[in-house]
């Protein structure tokens, strides 16, 4: 799997479940937790949603824009973590 | 007669050793906190405030996050007979210049003489330092170094009355901040004895908590009643469990639990969000109540929450629900503890058009409305109507309190105050009706939304999209609208915007988002921009947020 399309697929899964939102595009190097786009309450949603389409676990600890902020940031961990 | 500080003093006393709180934070070993390190850790604070000068009487704010600190600086400041007041912390989505302008607010309302912070924080407060009545900063890392104190019974603390301000409680935002609820020694006393009673705490009890100290639920039922009461407490940090909400139930499993108290969302929230492998040998069959409180009580959440975790031992026994505000130190209400909820099925027609709850006939639609209880000992509750005139049963109003255990004031507000009153009794602003001596809650009269426990007040929300570039000032509108799928409200804005093409409208939706959320840290569900005239106005020319919210209802929400 390519980054574009890992990015393509969990930017669609966030617009139109956790935004509600369907067919709303998130840039890549959009913020998604500092600019509140996802709020605490979602965070692990967007864990379960990660971990649904790809079968890679973002850790509880990991949910902080220390670890990622973006869709190319996570799409980056969510990568590492397939081929790992 | 006593107080916090000799309270706290006598448990030392008698148990110095024995563990009253066992502190979690993920990925750290939990500290176990006796009486006397705890009492030996406020000292500290205690010595450290009243050597700044900052007496008895005067208001202290602490800006920490969960952990020792904010423990040991909220008990230091009683043991100095001084009045804590928790401002929230700064998170990361917030931004620093809203967030200084709540802070400037409160502290121009509650004129505290010192602030105790964290390092990294204190350039953010300097500017208090030269023009507001802040005699000194405290930074909590360099009182920990302080010299460990004998601890006797000569805290400035232990001379207050039972009649003086205990403590401030404060709601969110730019609003809430304003009011802090000032609450008695003896009002806090009133209330534990009331409370404990109603819910049977008990020696063998043991509460867990994951709630924010700035909040009545987490403050109180999950915080100052444990460690005034002798019963042990679990607190786990309120970021640690949004983000892994497993947590809570590990703890219980741990230290066999006993009581939690969580809001509505909680419920859906645990049912839904929490993977299968995250509650391996997790097992709940300790707890004897988990109290549903500071939100709507839905019966949906319940049985949600009930289908999912009776196979990790959770007993329906152990559903129960509260009507708490901090206006009354806590808890007005109880049900659930020696019987199950009552759930009244009312017919839905007849409570939307005439406002009365009839019991449902079949054939009719119906709502099953989840009953708060009969009030808890020294309270009782009216239901009036729009010209102040008492309601029979089942007939729906607000609601009004009287106890023991009320606020004295919204602190240095009068006018606050006295809006708030009438003839001694407290407008709660909630709407809800009495069937059989117990309360239903159903709505509120005055607009504020509760977002997963948390009050939000729309005008602050309205404020920061005025503020945005292309809408019209001062026309916009927020409101809370419940979603059943997480049994918490959803925010819905809807502003009018200028005539501008399609394109600068997707710009403009981003832009309320981004602002509100950094300003009230909550992420809006809807935005809705409009046409100018769209908003309905009073005949005073103010935007009516409840006639606003039916007409979206009418046209934007199928059914």
């Amino acid at each position: 799997m390519d980054k574009s399309t890992v990015i393509q697929l969990i930017g669609s899964k966030i617009s139109s479940e956790i935004l509600k939102i369907p067919g709303k595009v998130i840039a890549d190097k959009e913020p998604l937790i500092s600019s509140g786009l996802i709020d605490s309450f979602s965070l692990v949603d967007l864990a379960l949603q990660v971990e649904d389409l790809f079968g890679v676990r973002i850790e509880d600890f990991e949910l902080n824009v220390d670890t990622f902020d973006t869709l190319d940031q996570l799409s980056d961990i969510i990568l590492s973590r397939i081929n790992q | 007669m006593p107080n916090f500080s000799s309270v706290l003093y006598d448990h030392y006393k008698k148990f110095p050793d024995k563990i009253i709180l066992h502190l979690q934070k993920a990925g750290n070993e939990d500290i176990h906190l006796s009486y006397k390190e705890l009492i030996e850790g406020s000292a500290k604070y205690s010595n450290a405030l009243s050597s700044s000068g900052i007496n008895p009487g005067e208001v202290v704010v602490i800006i920490l996050q969960h952990g020792l600190d904010l423990i040991y600086s909220y008990f230091g400041t009683i043991l100095n007979g001084s009045i804590p007041s928790i401002m929230p912390f700064l998170t990361e989505k917030l931004l620093p210049e809203k967030y200084r302008k709540d802070l400037n607010s409160l502290i121009e309302i509650t004129k505290p003489t010192g602030i105790i912070t964290f390092n990294e924080f204190q350039t953010e407060l300097s500017q208090f330092n030269d023009r507001s009545l802040v005699k000194k900063i405290l930074i909590s890392e360099e009182i920990n170094q302080g010299k460990q104190l004998v601890i006797d019974s000569n805290f400035s603390g232990f001379s207050r009355k039972p009649d003086d301000i205990v403590l401030l409680q404060h709601s969110s935002g730019t609003t809430g901040l304003q009011k802090g609820v000032a609450l008695t020694h003896q009002a806090v006393f009133n209330q534990l004895e009331s409370y404990s009673k109603a819910i049977r705490l008990a020696d063998k009890d043991i509460i867990v908590s994951w709630l924010p100290l700035y909040h009545d639920m987490g403050l109180i039922a999950s915080f100052l009643m444990p460690v005034l009461t002798g019963i042990p407490l679990v607190l786990m940090s309120p970021f640690d469990w949004v983000r892994a909400p497993h947590r809570l139930f590990r703890a219980i499993s741990e230290y066999k639990g006993t009581l939690s108290w969580l809001p509505n969302f909680a419920y859906n929230f645990c049912a839904e969000k929490i993977r299968n492998d995250d509650l391996e040998e997790v097992d709940l069959s300790s707890l004897r109540a988990i109290i549903n409180c500071s939100e709507p009580m839905r019966f949906s959440s319940h049985e949600m929450f009930l289908e999912r975790y009776s196979r990790y031992g959770f007993k329906a026994s152990a559903l129960t629900t509260c009507y708490a505000m901090a206006e009354n130190v806590f808890a007005v209400t109880q049900d659930g503890i020696d019987k199950p909820v009552t759930i009244d099925v009312i017919d839905l027609e007849d409570f939307q058009k005439e406002k009365i709850a009839r019991p449902s006939s079949e054939g009719r639609q119906s709502l099953k409305m989840v009953s708060g209880g009969k009030p808890i000992a020294e309270n009782k509750i009216r239901i009036i109507d729009e010209n102040g005139r008492d309601l029979p049963e089942r007939h729906l109003g607000e609601i009004l309190i009287h106890s023991n255990c009320m606020l004295s004031e919204y602190y240095l507000r009068n006018d606050e105050t006295q809006q708030s009153l009438m003839d001694g009794w407290f407008k709660t602003g909630d709407l809800g009706y009495l069937a059989n001596g117990e309360l239903y809650i159903s709505g509120r009269k005055k607009d504020l939304i509760i977002v997963g426990g948390k009050n939000i007040y729309p005008q602050d929300i309205e404020a920061v999209i005025g503020e945005v570039e292309g809408v019209h000032p001062g026309r916009a509108v927020a409101f809370g609208l419940f979603n059943e799928e997480k049994g918490t409200e959803d925010v819905i804005v809807i502003a009018e915007i200028e005539a501008l093409e399609t394109d600068k409208e997707a710009l403009i939706c981003d832009e309320i988002r981004r602002k509100v959320t950094q300003s009230t840290a909550v992420a809006l569900h809807h935005v809705l921009l409009v046409d100018e005239k769209w908003l309905i106005k009073t005949s005073s020319g103010k935007i009516a947020r409840s006639a606003n919210k039916e007409k979206y209802l009418l046209e934007y929400v199928p059914n």
